[in-house]
């Protein structure tokens, strides 16, 4: 049996998106802003396609919904616009991101510390989130934009979005927000929510890859990346991705349809593997259930090294994921694990399960028999989880 | 970056079948009890090295027949990733059959050696090459356990890259004669910071000791102090310089031009009861300006502005640089 339990990192397409973005291939492969019929005849699909993305995040039509190639672009556009339209000129100099941004957010804002841009990382608590308090007292005069994110990928857990965009509206401050594992999962809207800019990536959601979104409220200046022609209203050149764009907007219309499902269901499913999980002996969880996205259990299973973990799983057809430094190429340690702190243990022990509305009953109850396996045969081989070590080295 | 590196990997897909097959059923997994060592009249020695905060942890059980030093039986708990597990697996295999003194000799490299598929081709990807550094350390833990001494006496030299087992003094050695300057020319001259990287700089994988960005940058002050010594020494033992006149430093032409007065100018001034002393000196890409005055008899001479003159340009022309002017004030 396959089981893919890692929907965080990417999703399968939905064959009702798939089925939408066929005839855009070989049949309907016009450029949509030639005068001829063969660019024309997409017209009706993408109008289709937009109303489907503004209807799905309730955005205004006066607003812009700029479809990117990826929430890379979206947010290294957001980030680095501000910097040239805010910053360059002297008006401001300070940016605000939490701790456990994912690297398309910190390493932007690095890359701009590089260039002499103040930065403020927000600490998080044990849960993985950022305290109001600590987002008022980093604001000052200067600030220019505060970035963070909806819910966190690695741990499911869901940020304080409306109160955070409350806090910026009140000191003038920009106010992005990276939705990428929020869409799908919770109920996102941007008039609610106050944001000036937000950032989401159609493949999280049961949309093809390749293809982003980057949310522009009304009025916002922000200095194109992308220049050499007219496409999105001037906003981002580069022809337009056609299947591409129908994909996301049906992707998105099944992901709002489907938040009930995704509420009840899919909560259901994670439910029942992490209270099976959880009465496996020394392993917990960060955050409760409610607070975070309903697909997403991030777990510490004790004495069991991440990698080794995903390889006895993977063994058995079950893909997850793992914040540990070993699966990583550079052999860094997750800033999410880290940052979260209070136990350390995490950041070598962590194992990821997100699951989708694809996930089913069957597939559950396989992946916790297989799991109970896997963690009697590694305990068994690991030699800190019967005795703790007398010796190790220092400094480490 | 190339070709090979744009598209990622899966880091699973370069471990060795070896590697694999070790992973997923390990031979020497368990732990020795005192009874069993009893039993069998051997000596139980355990051995720890790693922490679960670090990432990596092993035990190492020996059983050692005194009489002999020789290691009997070797068994291991890891916890670590798949590449630990194999790796501790493969050197409790090692060890059996050696005596004490021979297992401490190997090291991590026999262990990635004994994991190959193919001679040729590592077992695992580099970043996956410290897995094997703490098989040996522990089996020095071990050893030191057994001889009751400390496990740093069994290391003769301080090494910096462990992954590779480059010492300090073989990258201060590659640095000096192959006038390395860059941490890229050293990992290629020695494999040190081709694996896991920890010993490039602060913040890697794991703490050091010694960072070859330090190393690079020390060896370089003690290469510039050691070419300066040496050019003060060959500056009192009246040779010249290697370096050509032109692309000498400023302190530098003026000594080498001081020298030359000294040596084949001053004394046939002094013979006349006169002498001069060096101003200034102004260097351009056309001209290097000498301002001199003279002294004593010299002073009133009217070939000092003459043929006096002419001789110590002519001097200097030919033994420094032509662009030498000599401007008596």
């Amino acid at each position: 049996m396959r089981v893919y339990l890692d929907n965080n990192a990417t999703t399968i397409v939905d064959p009702k998106v798939y089925e939408m973005m066929e005839p855009f291939f070989i049949q309907m492969y016009g450029n949509p802003n030639s005068l001829h019929r063969f660019g024309s005849e997409s017209h009706p699909a993408l109008r289709c396609a937009m109303d489907q993305l503004y209807k799905g995040i309730n955005a205004r039509n006066e607003d812009d919904i700029v479809v990117t190639s990826c929430a890379t672009e979206s947010i290294n556009w957001v980030i680095k616009g501000v910097y040239f339209d805010h910053i360059v000129n002297g008006e401001k100099d300070h940016i605000i991101i939490s701790e456990v941004e994912h690297p398309a957010v910190s390493a932007t804002c690095k890359f701009l510390e590089s260039l002499g841009v103040k930065v403020t990382y927000l600490p998080v608590n044990e849960k993985g989130v950022i305290e109001l308090e600590s987002l008022k007292n980093a604001i000052t005069p200067t600030t220019a934009l505060v970035s963070i994110m909806w819910a966190n990928n690695e741990t499911g857990m869901i940020f304080p979005i409306e109160e955070i965009g409350k806090i910026c509206r009140e000191n003038g401050v920009l106010f992005h927000s990276d939705a990428v594992q929020a869409i799908g999962k919770v109920s996102v809207d941007v008039q609610k929510a106050g944001v000036d800019f937000m950032s989401f990536s159609a493949h999280k959601f049961h949309g093809p890859k390749g293809v982003g979104g980057l949310f522009i409220k009304d009025g916002q200046k922000l200095t194109s990346l992308l220049h050499g022609g007219e496409h999105m209203g001037g906003r981002r050149s580069g022809t337009l991705n056609t299947a591409g764009i129908v994909g996301m907007g049906m992707a998105m219309e099944l992901a709002v349809a489907n938040l009930d499902f995704e509420k009840n269901n899919v909560k259901r499913l994670r439910d029942k593997l992490e209270d099976a999980i959880l009465q496996i002996e020394d392993t917990f969880v960060i955050g409760t259930k409610e607070e975070r996205t309903p697909n997403t259990i991030l777990v510490s299973v004790k004495g069991i090294e991440g990698e080794a973990m995903l390889w006895d799983l993977n063994k058995n057809g079950i893909a997850a994921s793992t914040g540990s430094a070993c699966a990583s190429e550079a052999l860094e340690s997750n800033p999410v694990m880290e940052a979260i702190g209070a136990e350390a243990d995490l950041a070598h022990t962590a194992l990821r399960l997100s699951l989708s509305r694809f996930t089913t009953q069957e597939e559950i109850d396989y992946t916790i028999e297989i799991l109970k396996a896997a963690v009697t045969r590694l305990r068994g081989i690991s030699s800190t989880y019967s005795y703790a070590p007398t010796w190790h080295k220092s400094g480490l | 970056m190339a070709k090979h590196d744009l598209i990622g990997g899966s880091i699973w897909e370069e471990y060795s079948q070896k590697v694999q097959d070790l992973m997923n059923n390990p031979t020497h997994m368990g732990q020795i009890t005192d009874e069993e060592a009893k039993e069998k009249g051997y000596k139980l020695v355990v051995a720890d090295f790693g922490a679960e905060s670090c990432g990596d942890a092993v035990r190492l059980y020996w059983l050692v027949d005194e009489k002999t030093d020789m290691i009997k039986e070797a068994k291991f708990k890891s916890f670590g990733c798949g590449t630990a597990i194999a790796s501790s697996d493969t050197m409790a295999e090692l060890c059996i059959g050696k005596t004490v003194d021979q297992a401490v000799k190997i090291t991590n490299i026999d262990v990635e050696k004994a994991m190959r598929d193919e001679p040729d081709i590592p077992a695992v990807p580099p970043q996956k090459m410290h897995c094997s550094v703490m098989a040996y350390d522990v089996i020095k833990a071990a050893a030191a356990s057994y001889k009751g001494v400390d496990a740093a006496s069994f290391e003769d030299e301080i090494i910096v890259c462990e992954c590779a087992r480059v010492s300090l003094g073989t990258i201060k050695e590659v640095i000096k004669i192959n006038d390395l300057k860059t941490i890229e020319e050293i990992t290629n001259y020695t494999k040190a910071g081709a694996f896991c990287k920890s010993c490039i700089k602060e913040g890697g994988h794991e703490e050091r000791e010694y960072y070859l960005v330090d190393i690079l940058k020390d060896t370089r002050a003690e290469m510039e102090h050691d070419k300066l010594v040496a050019l003060a020494d060959a500056k009192i033992a009246g040779t010249q310089s290697d370096v050509p006149f032109d692309q000498q430093t400023m302190v530098q032409k003026l000594k080498a031009i001081e020298a030359i007065i000294d040596e084949n100018i001053r004394p046939m001034l002094i013979m006349d009861g006169g002498n001069l002393e060096i101003i200034d000196m102004k260097d351009s890409t056309e001209t290097l300006d000498l301002y001199i005055r003279y002294m004593g008899a010299c002073s009133g001479c009217a070939s000092s502005s003459t043929g006096t003159l002419f001789a110590i340009e002519a001097v200097l022309k030919e033994q420094c640089s032509p662009k030498i002017r000599v401007l008596p004030i």
